[in-house]
């Protein structure tokens, strides 16, 4: 198992883990957020290959009113 | 009237903030009075539980305006760009309104982080709209990183101070004069919008100054009207300011006879 960090919480994933089924797991359509590991963009097809490693620290981003 | 920023050509110098309204139906309203053919938007990191999002997303969309996404709440230059490649794939577009705020009470922005973030994205396909102060030096700066337009502030985002400093405004619009310029940020009243268009400014951003009226679609309206009257106005040719007073009816000379 992994420990990572999803916004402000804090979870378990098994090793191997992507971050697509990360996203998949979450109760948003995946092209709904966008998503960074650790401070980088990750790219919606880049998230299968990106495989998550204990510690990261993944943010994901939904649209917003703004000025 | 036609302003051309990125390849596009927009009719109207109106861009209207989304922040900030009493409900989605009121900002609807605002937007199709505004006739604005831009509209800023944001991306904020999603919190367990969060409400339902997509409605509003849909219907921004639907309003058939040019989206321009926002990097706020960034303090960094790799935060920025960050943000800046998920609005851009988020929203679809590759214009992006670059905030990087130096100052958590004027929100002012980081001069030094936001060249090098613009140098960044304007590299990387972006069409950078860069928030920035009046300050020449540094808008040159950005124009030198890829910028094909500058925002300089008019006030602090949300002061609704109006232009706190013409003069610099000025000299932007005289050393610039070939570059799109925005007033963004501190417009309180369709007064400050018409001061900015006279000035020769191209566009301005509005958003609390809608948000916050009593009535927003009427105060959108408002807006509207003052930014055409105040373009027109600069374009029509402004009379030079006279000393003493001159006298309007003429007892010499040849007047019209009526």
């Amino acid at each position: 198992m992994i420990s990572i960090r999803l916004n402000q919480d804090s979870l378990q994933m098994q090793d191997g883990a992507t971050l697509a089924a990360l996203v998949a797991s979450l109760d948003k359509p995946p092209a709904a957020l966008a998503t960074a590991v650790n401070g980088d963009f990750i790219a919606r097809e880049q998230r299968e290959q990106c495989v998550l490693r204990d510690g990261d620290f993944v943010m994901t981003f939904e649209p917003i009113t703004g000025g | 009237m036609s302003l051309t920023i990125g390849g596009v050509t927009l009719e109207s110098r109106f861009f209207l903030g989304t922040a900030g309204y009493p409900s989605p139906a009121v900002l609807r309203d605002a937007v199709r009075a505004s006739g604005t053919q831009v509209i800023t938007v944001g991306l904020r990191r999603q919190l367990s539980g969060g409400g339902e999002a997509g409605e509003f997303f849909k219907f921004i969309r639907d309003m058939g305006a040019h989206l321009l996404p926002n990097t706020a709440g960034c303090t960094t230059a790799r935060e920025a760009v960050t943000l800046a490649r998920m609005a851009r794939e988020m929203f679809g577009t590759n214009w992006i309104k670059l905030e990087v705020v130096g100052d958590d009470y004027t929100l002012q922005p980081d001069p030094f982080e936001l060249v090098q973030a613009a140098r960044e994205l304007a590299s990387d396909g972006f069409e950078v709209f860069p928030y920035c102060t009046d300050d020449l030096v540094t808008c040159n700066r950005l124009l030198d990183a890829g910028c094909r337009l500058l925002m300089p502030w008019g006030a602090p985002i949300g002061s609704g101070q109006g232009l706190l400093n013409p003069t610099a405004l000025r000299t932007l619009r005289s050393r610039l004069p070939d570059i799109p310029l925005v007033v963004d940020a501190g417009i309180g009243s369709p007064r400050d919008a018409v001061h900015a268009m006279e000035l020769g400014y191209d566009a301005v951003l509005v958003n609390s100054a809608v948000a916050l009226a009593h009535d927003p679609t009427a105060m959108a309206r408002a807006f509207r009207l003052a930014i055409e009257g105040g373009r027109l106005g600069y374009e029509a040719g402004i009379m030079a300011k006279q000393e003493m007073a001159v006298a309007t009816t003429p007892v010499t000379g040849r007047p019209f006879v009526l």
